[in-house]
């Protein structure tokens, strides 16, 4: 008998009207070759679309991702939204063009960490395994 | 290169020796210290050049190269190059409304610039007023917020639009942005042939980079050449109506082959959509390609010389030219974005020197350099005057625009240029069998190119194959150093504020009428910049505009 563990399962999302996704897009074939299931939202999703398909796809994981610097409107709004939909158990992680000063305020607003630009997708992947695991 | 038989043969053989002796010493004791020496785009790199490579390839003088200014322009387009007319020196800018990039402006332009690209919010690009909820954190970001007319006066308050050259990243509202400039050059005074514009207007990239389309493909390939055709037709000569771009797909991860052949099959979508139109092709406009310039220094010089010639080769045996204006090809240049790193943010003052001296190397017409920051935010004022004045002390200081096209004839230059024009023939050729650009891109072939080629140049960088200085090597553990700026977020709803009056002030009943023309027009079938005019002079807003036309043609589907 093979005891098969799920999956992680991921959703990759762009919030927002942003259209780099260069580093959206790379991340889901990183991550997929880590073994997760990612789903990616495509651009141009609002908060409310990315907390819809969250929940549709059961994902462990919600990555944000946005360059356009309007991080801290989007980002703590999708967590809000996964929140009013009974998802507080789901990692909500973020990347793009993040200041630094900007990291502890969308952390207070239940970000679990931002990657930013150069970031390692092993070191990502490693995250999201040492979070889903221990939660 | 005119080696005589006996010549080449004796190279040859001294070749041959070196090989059996110094060279071979050389490997025995030391070896090489890296297995791959190949350039960015992975084609291979020989240890040396020489006249062999080039007699190789029957390498004639007069073909491949000729003369600066002359049929094929692989050493540049004018004869004279930087000794006649230095290129131009631009900055992509603006944020926050039309007074905060006025401001920015007057400054850019003190510090010695002659060209300004207009940077817009993501709400302008994609045809959004500021009070869209999906504008919600978005507006001023990234660029200006123009919601109507009255944003683009306030932008160009006291700068002179006969003698700045203005260039803008506009795609999808091309169209919408030659009518503000239209409008705002007559309010000025100024002639509209005499306005120098450079729109970019190439909205086809959009779809695989970048991502500011708003309608479907073929609806917005009509607005771009209703573009190209007015500015034909009423001879403003001085609007560059159109700029193939290359730089938005090699940020967004295409090599240097894969960014100019797509380049190319849009080009091309566009020319058939002109001919079509009864354009004839010694009346297109004079061709401009926006380039990015890369870290890798020959790859990028040779790109640049390939693509000239590739391109003017292209025009006369392919669309059949005559007229020299249309098979000269011009290019803007700027650093990569995507090379510099938030990481050490002074090391991309090195990064954007390289970059800019690429351009200049490369023959470029409008040169640019990017600041140290961007990576990480907006440029900051001081970061802007870095960039600027890099492009200055190359202009300046180090004697290279003294002679045109210093680089050619090295065998390695010439080799290289040679390899990166086949290459680029045979992916063009690839789309080309696939329907043409419309269609590779609708089916995603384009798109999933370049993710691969995104992916495996990630993969490099996190398996060490390539390095990046302060990200996988050289590494340092401290803060930031620099400061950040910041938009002002108040900026986002004093802007709301403004829209509200606007629409409140304005003679609405106008706004309808122009509305419902631009509706007609496209009914019709017709050149839609006459009625766009109409509708932008009567303040209608961006999100009225392009509602319309969402209205009508509908709006394009990502596929993902």
């Amino acid at each position: 008998m093979m005891s098969k563990e799920r999956p992680i399962r991921v959703l990759i999302a762009k919030p927002g009207m942003d259209g780099h996704d260069r580093g959206a897009k790379t991340l889901v074939l990183a991550l997929r070759d880590e073994g997760m299931e990612v789903v990616y939202t495509g651009l141009r999703q609002t908060p409310e679309s990315i907390a819809r398909t969250a929940v549709q796809e059961g994902v462990d994981v919600v990555g944000l991702s946005c360059l356009s610097g309007s991080h801290n409107y989007l980002f703590p709004r999708v967590v809000e939204l996964l929140l009013e939909k009974g998802m507080s158990g789901v990692l909500v992680i973020g990347g793009g063009i993040i200041p630094e000063d900007d990291i502890p305020y969308l952390k207070q607003k239940g970000m679990e960490a931002v990657f930013g630009p150069g970031s390692s997708t092993k070191d990502i992947a490693g995250f999201i395994r040492e979070k889903v695991k221990r939660d | 290169m005119a080696y005589s038989k006996k010549e080449l043969n004796e190279i040859q053989h001294e070749k041959g020796s070196w090989e059996k002796t110094s060279l071979k010493e050389e490997l025995e004791e030391k070896g090489e210290w890296k297995k791959d020496f190949s350039t960015s785009s992975g084609l291979p790199v020989e240890r040396i050049y020489t006249p062999i490579d080039l007699e190789k390839a029957s390498w004639d003088y007069n073909e491949r190269l000729g003369f600066p200014g002359q049929y094929p322009y692989t050493r540049g387009i004018d004869a004279d190059m930087y000794r006649a007319q230095l290129f131009r020196m631009m900055q992509y800018g603006g944020f926050g409304t039309g007074k905060t990039t006025n401001e920015r402006y007057k400054y850019l332009l003190a510090q010695g610039l002659n060209e300004i690209s207009v940077a817009m919010d993501l709400p302008t690009q994609i045809g959004y007023d500021s009070d869209n909820p999906l504008a919600n954190g978005e507006v001023g970001k990234q660029g200006i917020a123009i919601d109507s007319l009255l944003d683009v006066e306030g932008m160009f308050e006291g700068i002179p639009l006969d003698k700045v050259h203005i260039a803008t990243t506009a795609n999808a509202i091309g169209p919408i942005f030659l009518a503000w400039m239209l409008a705002v050059a007559e309010e000025q005074g100024v002639p509209a042939e005499k306005l120098r514009l450079n729109l970019q207007n190439d909205v086809l990239k959009e779809f695989v980079a970048r991502g500011t389309f708003i309608l479907p493909a073929e609806a917005s390939v009509k607005l771009s050449c209703d573009v190209v055709e007015y500015c034909v037709k009423n001879r403003l000569d001085n609007i560059l109506p159109i700029n193939y771009c290359e730089y938005h797909m090699r940020e967004a991860g295409a090599d240097v082959v894969q960014g100019l052949a797509f380049c190319l099959a849009n080009a091309v979508a566009y020319m058939n959509e002109l001919t079509r139109r009864g354009i004839g092709v010694d009346d297109f406009p004079s061709p401009w390609i926006n380039a990015v310039a890369g870290l890798d220094l020959f790859e990028e010089i040779c790109k640049y010389r390939a693509f000239r010639r590739l391109w003017s080769k292209m025009m006369k045996e392919r669309f059949g030219a005559t007229n020299p204006r249309v098979m000269a090809l011009s290019f803007r240049g700027g650093s990569q974005g995507s090379a510099y790193t938030a990481q050490q943010p002074l090391n991309n003052i090195v990064r954007g020197t390289i970059t800019a001296l690429v351009q200049i190397l490369g023959g470029a017409q409008v040169v640019e350099a990017h600041s140290y920051d961007e990576a990480l935010a907006t440029p900051s004022a001081e970061s802007v005057r870095v960039a600027v004045r890099t492009v200055q002390i190359l202009a300046h200081e180090t004697g290279i625009i003294n002679t045109t096209d210093p680089l050619g004839g090295s065998y390695y230059i010439e080799a290289l240029t040679d390899k990166i024009e086949g290459k680029i023939i045979k992916l063009f050729e690839q789309v080309e069998a696939r329907g043409g650009a419309i269609k590779a891109i609708e089916s995603g072939f384009i798109s999933q190119q370049i993710g691969m080629s995104a992916y495996k140049w990630l993969k490099a960088i996190e398996s060490g194959e390539k390095v990046v200085v302060g990200v996988n090597m050289y590494k340092v553990d401290e803060p930031l150093s620099i400061k950040i700026f910041k938009v002002d977020p108040a900026l986002e709803e004093k802007q709301i504020e403004r829209l509200k009056k606007l629409k409140a002030g304005r003679d609405n009943h106008k706004v309808k009428n122009t509305l419902k023309g631009l509706k007609e027009a496209v009914a019709d079938g017709v050149n839609l910049v006459p009625p766009i005019l109409a509708a932008v002079k009567s303040y209608a807003t961006i999100g009225e505009i392009c509602g319309v036309l969402r209205e009508v043609f509908g709006e394009y589907q990502e596929k993902v």
